[in-house]
């Protein structure tokens, strides 16, 4: 928001909640990428950090929230800041949630290792998948700093990426599980965590669409690409 | 893929009460209001908002032909009251303002007791035996939402009342007359909040009889009791439009900015 409000303080409290939003978003894109490095190493102790960063990521969850109501009470913000601090509060949600994915994916690591099935696991085939989920929880954030409408429809179509991808992967998965019976119980842990991997890109592009949402003032959740555009342009 | 879409509300398919075409004002040689135009909707709550000297109140002093008080004010264009026009009107004034009726923003009780109050202005326009009177006066009471609070003190003095109790008075006395539209010019800046939430609450039973007008400074009153909702500015209407989408996502930026206090 560039223009200035006549009251100063209510500028550097929403600046305030905004920050507090962008650093949530920076320890989630911390706790993704460490769940992924946990993974492709098979490392515990990585796994175990992730595990006990999902506190502070809760804390943080419950912060913006009240800074949220507060702000809502005080002011009684219209138009604009409203969709802003509405957006905020669903985008604090679904960072949460790519929080949730992180710390699933970092617990099913563990027990992988601990039930000494790691070494033989195939997940090379999940790394372009998790690189890609990971670049786009950065670039949403990115654009709800920027409020880039631009930016935020690629999101929206790279996330349909990481759809297509989940789908072959998944069937790639099958295809073992037919061949060689003995693959099943890989074959579970890998597509529980290639589901985990395809809803951090889901929450990305939830928060894609709240960063048009407050730019445009137009609902586009649960809308085809092609509606999008047309709202955009 | 379906479109979950919200329906757009459109006033233009509303039955119009009110028709304001091109009107301009002067005050002397000063343009206080540059050709408006809008049309009001019938038994809805219309609000204008705008900074202090926009023209609202200017333009809400018109609908009435108040502003004929001083010589060197006047009005050009039409202001059509169900499609008669009311400046070219050769209707006594009095008559018009009976049936566009006003209540200013300080309390004006006249010095007399409360039944009187409300007596007086309807013995003006019609004559009603004694009990067709207390039956009028206890009908307006009771529609302005004071009758249980004054019912026993109906012989004293309307001054007698709090601040609330005499603006819902001049409410009562408004509606005795059976106007078609109310005009409210900032009803409630002189209340406390509850007194004001009552005249809200007011607001919205009104609407259900009449088209209420009303004129406030106070925009989340606006957002509260309006349907629709004008914003002025300079002697312009720059946003006319349904309430809720005015304050959630105005179609002018200069709309925007005003009613997220970035005006400056």
């Amino acid at each position: 928001m560039s223009e200035k409000h006549l009251s100063s303080q209510f500028d550097s409290d929403l600046t305030a909640v905004s920050t507090k939003l962008m650093e949530m978003g920076g320890l989630i894109e911390t706790q993704i990428q460490n769940a992924i490095q946990a993974l492709t190493q098979f490392s515990v102790p990585l796994a175990e950090e992730v595990i006990q960063t999902e506190d502070r990521v809760d804390m943080m969850e419950v912060a913006i929230d009240h800074a949220l109501t507060s702000i809502i009470a005080r002011r009684q913000p219209a138009a604009r800041d409203l969709r802003l601090l509405l957006s905020i509060s669903k985008i604090t949600t679904n960072l949460e949630r790519a929080g949730d994915e992180a710390n699933k994916i970092a617990k099913r690591v563990k027990s992988i290792v601990e039930g000494g099935e790691a070494r033989m696991m195939p997940i090379s085939d999940l790394r372009l998948a998790s690189s890609m989920a990971i670049t786009l929880i950065r670039r949403a954030l990115d654009a709800f700093a920027r409020l880039d409408l631009e930016a935020a429809v690629s999101i929206l179509k790279e996330d349909d990426l990481i759809d297509q991808e989940f789908k072959g992967f998944t069937r790639k998965l099958i295809t073992y599980m037919m061949e060689d019976p003995r693959t099943i119980s890989d074959s579970l842990n890998l597509l529980f965590l290639a589901k985990a991997i395809e809803r951090i890109g889901d929450h990305a592009k939830n928060i894609a669409e709240f960063i048009i949402y407050i730019v445009k003032g137009t609902d586009v959740r649960h809308s085809s690409l092609t509606h999008i555009e047309s709202v955009i342009h | 893929m379906t479109q979950p879409t919200l329906p757009e509300p459109d006033i233009a398919a509303l039955p119009i009460k009110l028709s304001i075409q091109d009107l301009s004002f002067y005050y002397g040689k000063y343009r206080a209001l540059n050709h408006i135009s809008l049309d009001i909707p019938a038994n809805h709550v219309t609000a204008f908002i705008g900074p202090s000297g926009c023209g609202k109140s200017t333009l809400l002093r018109t609908f009435n032909r108040m502003f004929e008080l001083y010589p060197e004010q006047r009005a050009e264009g039409q202001i059509l009251l169900d499609g008669e026009d009311l400046l070219a009107s050769r209707q006594d004034v009095a008559l018009i303002r009976a049936r566009v009726g006003m209540v200013f923003q300080k309390p004006t009780p006249f010095p007399m007791s409360i039944f009187d109050n409300i007596a007086f202005g309807v013995t003006l326009f019609e004559q009603l035996s004694r009990i067709d009177m207390e039956e009028r006066v206890e009908w307006a009471l009771k529609k302005a939402a004071l009758w249980d609070e004054v019912k026993d003190k109906l012989p004293q003095s309307g001054a007698s009342l709090s601040g609330g109790q005499q603006q819902r008075l001049c409410i009562a006395r408004c509606i005795a007359i059976r106007p078609e539209i109310l005009l409210l010019d900032e009803p409630c800046s002189a209340l406390d909040p509850i007194s004001t939430g009552r005249i809200e609450e007011l607001i919205a039973e009104l609407k259900k009889d009449y088209t209420v007008i009303i004129v406030t400074h106070n925009m989340q009153q606006a957002a509260r009791v309006s349907d629709h909702t004008a914003y002025m500015y300079l002697g312009d209407l720059v946003e006319f439009g349904d309430t809720e989408q005015m304050f959630f996502k105005p179609r002018r930026r200069e709309t925007e900015d005003y009613i997220t206090g970035r005006f400056g």
